[in-house]
């Protein structure tokens, strides 16, 4: 393989397999939030603000390997 | 990359200053701060007087909302930290919403690099998809942590946050938690471009391929996550600063 191929390899493949975590953590994250709303419908804006707040740390481990992956491509 | 959109990771460089090289990321951040400016000084100018107009009550209205809402984050503190995270709030909603107005990035200029021949280069470029801005926001964010830590607690005691010597599972922590506090740079800075510059890569990509009306919706839900980026960096400094002035347990 060139090292072009390879290149563009290695940058679907930071992108692809750095979603998967982030992705089942999100969607764990807001079916327990749905949940918790539920269940306390009063309390949903609280809820709502930390749902936000934990969806913004698992978010960021995918940011970080689209970061990589835009570094290995257009660097 | 010869045939597909043009995306460049870094801000090109327009011309020099006296030596100080201008790039076209910089030039919208001028741009913003300038608006950023003029606002606050209008809105300070309509303070004083008793007839007020009415885009002044808009401003208030905006303003009474964020700090309503942060006022359940921060408790009583909000009302010496609200000029901070407003001001955070405020201008990186700016700058990201300014990335995506009609022209940025869309109106070209030759340049010519030393004695090279002349190519085209964006004027304009939203200002939060270059890195070397997120990393100064981060650092404020992180600096005034710091220093709202001391504040709150005294040198000695935020210190012993940290190094603590009492046993050896705590003084491991403890180093755990200087790691930790450093990479909140990393993440604050890399969070904040990566989302915008990803927005700014789908947009150009999806005008690319499909020229007609199906970047719109795209454009709403980049409307929708500067928003909610501005408002997450504003609401972690919060937190974070909140972490910070609690004892440590």
């Amino acid at each position: 393989m060139s090292t072009e191929a390879v290149k563009l390899l290695a940058t679907a493949i930071a992108i692809s397999i750095g979603v998967i975590g982030p992705g089942i953590g999100i969607g764990i994250i807001g079916g327990k939030a749905v949940e918790a709303m539920g269940r306390n419908p009063e309390a949903e804006s609280t809820i709502r603000n930390t749902m936000i707040l934990a969806i913004v740390f698992a978010e960021s481990l995918a940011i970080f390997a689209l970061v990589i992956a835009f570094i290995l491509r257009f660097i | 990359m010869n045939k597909g959109p043009h995306i460049s990771i870094k801000p090109e460089h327009l011309l020099d200053l006296f030596g100080f090289p201008l790039t076209n990321s910089f030039l919208t951040a001028i741009i913003v701060l300038l608006l950023f400016v003029l606002t606050t000084i209008y809105y300070n100018s309509q303070l004083k007087k008793v007839k007020r107009s009415n885009f002044f009550y808009l401003l208030q209205f905006i303003f009474k909302g964020i700090y309503n809402f942060f006022k359940t984050v921060l408790g009583t503190r909000i009302d010496d930290l609200f000029p901070l995270i407003a001001s955070l709030f405020i201008y990186i909603l700016l700058l990201n919403w300014f990335g995506l107005l009609p022209g940025v990035g869309s109106i070209l200029i030759s340049v010519r690099e030393n004695q090279g021949e002349s190519h085209f280069v964006p004027l304009l470029r939203g200002n939060t998809t270059d890195l070397n801005t997120t990393l100064v926001l981060a650092v404020v964010a992180f600096s005034s942590i710091q220093y709202y830590g001391i504040k709150g607690l005294g040198l000695a005691g935020y210190l012993g946050k940290f190094f603590n010597f009492s046993n050896p599972i705590s003084l491991v922590t403890g180093l755990l938690e200087v790691i930790s506090e450093f990479s909140r740079i990393i993440s604050f800075a890399f969070r904040l471009f990566g989302n915008i510059f990803a927005g700014e890569v789908i947009l150009s990509i999806i005008a690319f391929l499909i020229p007609v009306l199906v970047s719109f919706p795209f454009l709403l839900l980049e409307i929708f996550v500067g928003f909610i980026q501005a408002f997450v960096f504003a609401m972690l400094t919060a937190v974070f600063i909140n972490l910070a002035t609690m004892k440590a347990h």
